[in-house]
């Protein structure tokens, strides 16, 4: 009987080998399959079963994870959700996360390494397991003031700290509410968010940071700045001007928008205060060239990424071959295309001496128990230009607020020293013209307080002066005025 | 097969060797994972580290200690790996189940928001729920296992009262079926007797009384069985008339399926009878013609009863059918799958969403838990019994111990199959428990007679013979037959 019991033996080998060979081709395998199956609520279950950290503006809590009754025991709320939607993104159950929900889930979830000391004495103290919070440098007031002036209409606009590269302010318009993405209900999340993919302007980008535009004559101060980098020149150089320009090469001819610089010559911050094409254009063909100009607006971070830890685009001076794509793209056309938060880089830059800070969206990083994980410390990014040039931008670029025949008028403020760049860029022909204002404004110390670009959506007649005015709202705000 | 295979491998141990420390070690090994396990689970549920982590565990140590004593007192010579094994499984049964009872369980029904926070269950008192009841089932299965090997001095024993046993199987098998569905009936499948609060599973029990029969029964005519037949294509196979024992047992299990509408357990039968039938004739036919009386019956059947279509559908395709039919196997997948490799932690995963999560589906909560590396080293502890009860089968000396203790043990292993098969989707899902871990008091005492019979037997095979006596294989005669054994020796066969 004992060869058949050895049979028996093999057969019943060969029956676990069978239920193995199918348990990993289950658990192994097909791991992914059941783990993301549409019907497996296990993983979001076990995700909302313990409290996410709170993300801050600066005090002001904008996404906390309140108690709910429901099998999913945490329901994700944004307190005035559409305010800061491009910046906390969302968390939801079926379409994942967007903004600092995605970037900092591990600190929010209190998944993070930095947290295993804290997730190991809670077991031990027997308190609740919760997430990190993460306090964004934003300042509410002037987040409000963006969302004010830009008033629902398309645009973004972007605010630094210009000695520490700290975001202020980061908005973008139309905005969604992110609310009803953390909704439990899935079809309502479904729905809601095709409603936000077919709503035009695009709720759901973040146009401060995910999208460039031509920045018209804003740019006018890159190109004084490879100017002044070069030597010879100062704010008070006269330059040529005249009210109208063409470049070698092209029959097409350069003028500037209300005949403003009828003069042959005139000094260069009044050109800049004018906002003269036919100076800026004759000045890059002259005597920049097209490397000098790529070089300046590299050093100022065109063609560089950010992450803050949102991703910021990489802005774009084009090739500009020949003189009449540099004459273009010298007033902010052709092929330019800058990010409003690049452009709020540039003032920023200018403002703080040439120092070009790391941007950065997060304060500071706290355990559950709100004792401090990591706070983000000031860090130079690079020296974009020197601080003589730094010095000669600021005087042109306070003559455009402050001088008499100035464009950015708009932004002056009682008793401070604020200094920017209008600028109205076309876009295609027959479509109404988008406005900008790039500008900073200095503290009571006499340091940089705050840098600060506006862009409005193809606005028309007025849209840079109507830029230039919400600029100087928003810096209001953040000098408490 | 050589005459000198045959001898029972006793005299390769070191004679007196009763190799007891090692199934103490082994089954102080098994405690600490049981305590790992639970600990693990514990501390992930209530958030922090109280008392309450131990105590279950060390509830547990008294039982299998006990146990442990009990083999040295009355079965020194027994196999070491047995108990540990089973008291592994059986510890790590018990402690899901008490992990499972600080979850609330979205099935039954009640309310239970306090089991719902950490702090609510840490409240969960010890002597409540599915966890502290297998406990006492448990206490109750460890005091069969000893009076078996107090009482039960030789395992030949048992084949005086064959016929006897026999009759009470069948007794036991045919008694929810003639019972009115009120008294028999649990979801669907009449395999109960319930009497009050306490219901059992005779069909745990039968099984075992069956086992006994068979065995002897197959020893008296084994050699009819084996000699008699017609070649046909190079095999043997037997006269008509030899085939009515199984045609009688195939009727019987036929008869299991059409009143108690449970193909797992009529499976179980059918496939001891046949494996039995073929360890006792060693004719490959017996197979053949046992595989095909399955098959037919089966097809049959499946054009028959609703049920079983329905298992079969669900079986092939679960995903149209999983919020309805389908739901506890789909929830059981999705269970398993999110495990993955090395599972989401004791007490970190939901088994408790799968319905029948702490019987029919214990396992899909073990997979989810522990991954497919617990799985797997949990599946090799059975499959580590299941050889270890063929060996017991290979060593003893007398025909009728081979044919129980091989039959005991590929019917567990057969058993395990058909239930972790159908819970992994590899074949049609039936209900049967889960030997050791399914919650239910028959299975689990039911099991350990089972183990208490393998150490029985092993002893004997093992144990040296008393002095004066020359001991097979060492030079002395051939074994002088045992007058208890009414078997038929050994017949060499090559």
């Amino acid at each position: 009987m004992n060869a058949p019991m050895r049979h028996v033996l093999m057969v019943s080998i060969g029956l676990f080998v069978l239920l193995i060979g199918n348990l990993t081709w289950l658990q192994f395998f097909q791991n992914d399959f059941y783990t993301n199956h549409p019907r497996n609520t296990r993983t979001r279950i076990a995700e909302y079963s313990s409290q996410r950290g709170a993300i801050l503006a600066d005090r002001e809590a904008i996404a906390t994870s309140v108690a709910t009754d429901g099998e999913l025991k945490y329901l994700r709320t944004y307190a005035n959700g559409p305010l800061y939607a491009n910046l906390t993104g969302y968390k939801s159950l079926d379409y994942g996360a967007s903004g600092i929900e995605a970037a900092e889930n591990e600190i929010l979830a209190g998944t993070d390494d930095r947290l295993f000391v804290n997730r190991l004495t809670d077991i031990f103290s027997g308190k609740e397991q919760s997430g990190g919070n993460v306090i964004l440098s934003v300042n509410p007031k002037v987040q409000e003031a963006m969302a004010k002036g830009i008033n629902g209409k398309k645009g973004a606009a972007v605010a630094f700290d210009p000695q520490t590269g700290a975001i202020l302010g980061q908005y973008s318009s139309p905005s969604y509410d992110p609310n009803p993405l953390a909704s439990h209900d899935t079809t309502e999340v479904t729905a809601k968010i095709t409603e936000y993919k077919d709503t035009p302007g695009n709720p759901m980008l973040d146009h401060a940071a995910q999208d460039f535009y031509p920045p018209g004559s804003t740019f006018k101060v890159v190109v004084s700045a490879a100017l002044l980098e070069m030597g010879g020149y100062t704010a008070d150089t006269m330059v040529p001007a005249g009210n109208s320009y063409t470049p070698p090469q092209t029959s097409h001819v350069i003028k500037n928008s209300n005949n403003q610089c009828p003069e042959a010559e005139l000094p260069l911050k009044e050109a800049l205060a004018r906002s003269c094409n036919t100076t800026f254009a004759r000045l890059c063909v002259d005597k920049i060239g097209a490397n000098q100009l790529k070089e300046t607006a590299a050093k100022f971070g065109f063609g560089e990424t950010y992450t803050t830890p949102l991703n910021v685009i990489a802005s774009k001076t084009g090739e500009m071959p020949d003189p009449p794509t540099l004459a273009q793209s010298c007033i902010g056309q052709n092929e330019v295309a800058a990010t409003p938060f690049e452009m709020a880089m540039v003032s920023a830059t200018i403002a703080n001496g040439g120092a070009r800070m790391e941007p950065h969206l997060i304060k500071e990083l706290q355990a559950p128990d709100q004792t401090t994980l990591e706070r983000t410390t000031a860090s130079k990014l690079n020296q974009s230009i020197s601080s003589s040039t730094a010095t000669e931008l600021q005087k042109m670029m306070f003559e455009v607020v402050n001088g008499a025949n100035g464009t950015g008028k708009k932004a002056q403020i009682q008793g401070v020293t604020v200094g920017g760049k209008t600028g109205t860029a076309e876009h295609g022909p027959g479509v109404p013209e988008h406005g900008w204002f790039t500008g900073y404004a200095m503290g009571s110390d006499g340091k940089p307080a705050i840098a600060v670009a506006v862009f409005l959506d193809s606005p028309g007649e007025g849209g840079s002066s109507e830029a230039t005015r919400i600029a100087g709202e928003v810096m209001k705000a953040q000098l408490g005025k | 097969m050589s005459a000198t295979a045959s001898v029972p491998s006793a005299t390769a141990q070191p004679r007196g060797r009763t190799r007891r420390n090692t199934e103490l070690m082994l089954l102080l090994l098994g405690l600490v994972i049981i305590m790992g396990f639970y600990a693990a689970a514990d501390i992930a549920l209530t958030k922090q580290v109280t008392s309450s982590v131990f105590t279950l565990p060390l509830l547990l140590a008294i039982p299998f200690l006990a146990a442990h004593v009990a083999v040295r007192a009355w079965a020194p010579y027994a196999d070491p790996v047995l108990l540990p094994a089973a008291a592994l499984l059986t510890g790590m049964g018990v402690v899901f189940l008490r992990r499972l009872d600080l979850v609330p369980d979205p099935y039954n029904g009640i309310d239970e928001p306090e089991l719902t926070t950490a702090a609510g269950r840490i409240d969960f008192p010890l002597f409540a729920g599915q966890g502290i009841r297998q406990y006492f089932y448990v206490l109750g299965a460890l005091v069969l296992f000893g009076l078996v090997l107090a009482l039960l001095k030789d395992h030949r024993i048992l084949s005086r009262y064959a016929y006897t046993l026999g009759l009470a199987g069948l007794v036991l098998v045919a008694l929810p079926a003639i019972l009115p569905a009120s008294i028999s009936e649990v979801n669907g499948s009449k395999l109960w007797i319930r009497l009050g609060a306490f219901s059992i599973q005779p069909s745990e029990f039968a099984k075992l009384l069956l086992l006994c029969f068979f065995s002897y029964y197959l020893v008296r005519k084994r050699e009819v069985l084996s000699l008699e037949g017609r070649r046909i294509f190079g095999m043997v196979f037997p006269r008509g008339r030899d085939l009515i024992p199984v045609l009688v047992v195939w009727g019987a299990a036929i008869l299991i399926l059409v009143f108690e509408r449970d193909l797992g357990t009529s499976l179980m039968y059918f496939g001891l009878f046949v494996s039995m039938l073929y360890i006792a004739t060693q004719r490959t036919s017996w197979i053949l013609i046992g595989l095909s009386l399955f098959a037919g019956a089966a097809v049959l059947a499946h054009t028959l009863f609703s049920n079983l279509q329905l298992r079969v559908m669900i079986w092939s395709d679960p995903w149209p059918y999983a919020e309805n039919e389908s739901y506890q196997l789909v929830q059981g997948l999705l269970g398993m799958g999110t495990g993955g490799l090395f599972g989401a932690g004791p007490g970190q995963g939901q088994p408790e969403k799968v319905p029948y999560a702490s019987s029919d589906f214990i396992i899909a909560g073990f997979g989810e838990e522990i991954g497919l590396v617990g799985l797997t080293a949990m599946l090799l502890v059975y499959l580590v019994i299941i050889a270890r009860g063929l060996k017991v089968g290979l060593t003893v000396r007398d025909a009728f111990g081979k044919l129980l203790a091989a039959g005991a043990a590929f019917t567990m292993g057969l058993q395990v199959f058909v239930i972790v098969g159908g819970v992994t989707k590899l074949i049609p899902l039936t209900g049967l428990t889960t030997p050791f871990l399914s919650y239910g008091g028959s299975s689990l005492v039911a099991n350990w007679i089972v183990i208490a019979l393998l150490i029985r037997i092993s002893d004997t095979s093992r144990r040296p013979p008393p002095p004066g006596v020359t001991a097979p294989g060492t030079g002395g005669g051939p074994a002088k037959p045992d007058r208890l054994d009414h078997a038929p020796t050994e017949v060499i066969k090559l």
